[in-house]
């Protein structure tokens, strides 16, 4: 590698560009390109549009090597990491932002109620101090987003999952007890979501490992985010 | 409003690895590129080494570090990349003590410190 093209790949991750790096493994011959590109060098009829080696490594993150008639090509896709927005800064919350940022995610916290949503309770995590309606159309969740609602208010929590359901989120869960759940279950298909649609929320939220304390809850939901993010 | 935190998605080793060459230091880059059984570090791994042996990341669970780091040194005098294999079926994986089990493949190239 040399040091331009080590720059431009610190550089395209710094931008939050999704590239992949092709090494040919005999004699390090490499090549960086994205989604955009048409044509490689490396991977003959490797189009990144089409369902390619190079489109699923920047799809699923996932290095591979594939075969060609030059020898073996490494591919390395360097994407931006997964999203998961927390609607709720609450305890769990507060517990929730340090470790889902240590195991890589981008988290972004939203609640309305300004004494809640301060950077004193939330000095690592973006705050938006705005209603989860308003903002998540604007946060455009994809097939990378989590989102998980922890207010245990159908105020704020219940417009959050609508606007959770109408994306492609990996994982959608929601905090509170099978009674809640089962209230807000009835809520949603008032809303007109159908049942198989209202089964993509997680609740009670997180694996059941008899978690108590909010910091416990955190382990559990993330435990349970991380379990479909990989799944998917 | 998108992004605040962009620059937390640099791989960090890549960017320690551009710092070490923008001081002028020697530089070689190992990567992960295939793992099989309890291998503990995913492909894609990198673990970047200097000529002076300082090194960040990691490419195992410590087992194969020194191998790759005397590799290392050597792909930074030759400026030729070579690939490396450790398993439990390998002699070398004795040798310098693979005791996590699982295989590795790796690639260790060297940074060239001038713009291509």
């Amino acid at each position: 590698m040399n040091a331009g093209l080590l720059r431009e790949l610190v550089a395209a991750q710094a931008d939050g560009r999704d590239v992949v790096l092709a090494t040919r493994l005999s004699d390090g011959v490499q090549e960086l390109v994205d989604a955009e590109a048409t044509s490689y060098r490396l991977v003959p009829g490797g189009n990144a549009s089409a369902d390619g080696p190079v489109a699923g490594a920047l799809r699923t993150g996932v290095p591979t090597t594939v075969e060609t008639t030059e020898g073996d090509v490494f591919l390395r896709p360097y994407i931006r990491p997964p999203r998961l927005i927390i609607v709720g800064a609450v305890h769990i919350a507060q517990a929730l932002v340090p470790m889902a940022t240590i195991a890589g995610f981008q988290v972004t916290v939203l609640d309305p109620r300004e004494g809640f949503a301060t950077p004193e309770r939330f000095p690592d995590a973006r705050v938006v101090i705005e209603w989860p309606d308003d903002v998540i159309g604007t946060l455009a969740p994809d097939r990378r987003t989590g989102i998980v609602a922890l207010t245990h208010d159908p105020r704020i929590d219940d417009p959050a999952l609508i606007a959770a359901l109408r994306s492609e989120a990996f994982y959608i869960g929601a905090l509170g007890s099978r009674k809640t759940q089962g209230a807000r279950r009835e809520r949603l298909a008032e809303a007109g979501f159908s049942a198989e649609s209202v089964e993509r929320i997680h609740g009670p939220v997180g694996l059941p490992i008899g978690a108590r304390t909010p910091e416990e809850i955190a382990v559990a939901v993330l435990a349970q985010v991380i379990g479909a993010l990989r799944a998917g | 409003m998108e992004r605040d935190s962009t620059h937390r998605n640099v791989d960090p080793v890549l960017a320690q690895a551009l710092e070490w060459v923008e001081q002028g230091r020697r530089v070689a880059l190992a990567t992960v590129t295939r793992t099989w059984g309890s291998a503990p570090r995913r492909a894609g791994s990198h673990m970047a080494i200097t000529e002076r042996g300082d090194f960040a990341g990691s490419v195992s669970g410590g087992c194969i570090e020194g191998a790759v780091i005397r590799t290392a040194l050597e792909v930074i005098e030759t400026g030729a990349p070579r690939t490396l294999e450790f398993g439990v079926t390998n002699e070398m994986a004795w040798e310098v003590g693979l005791a996590c089990g699982g295989t590795v493949h790796l690639l260790v190239e060297p940074v060239a410190n001038r713009e291509a």
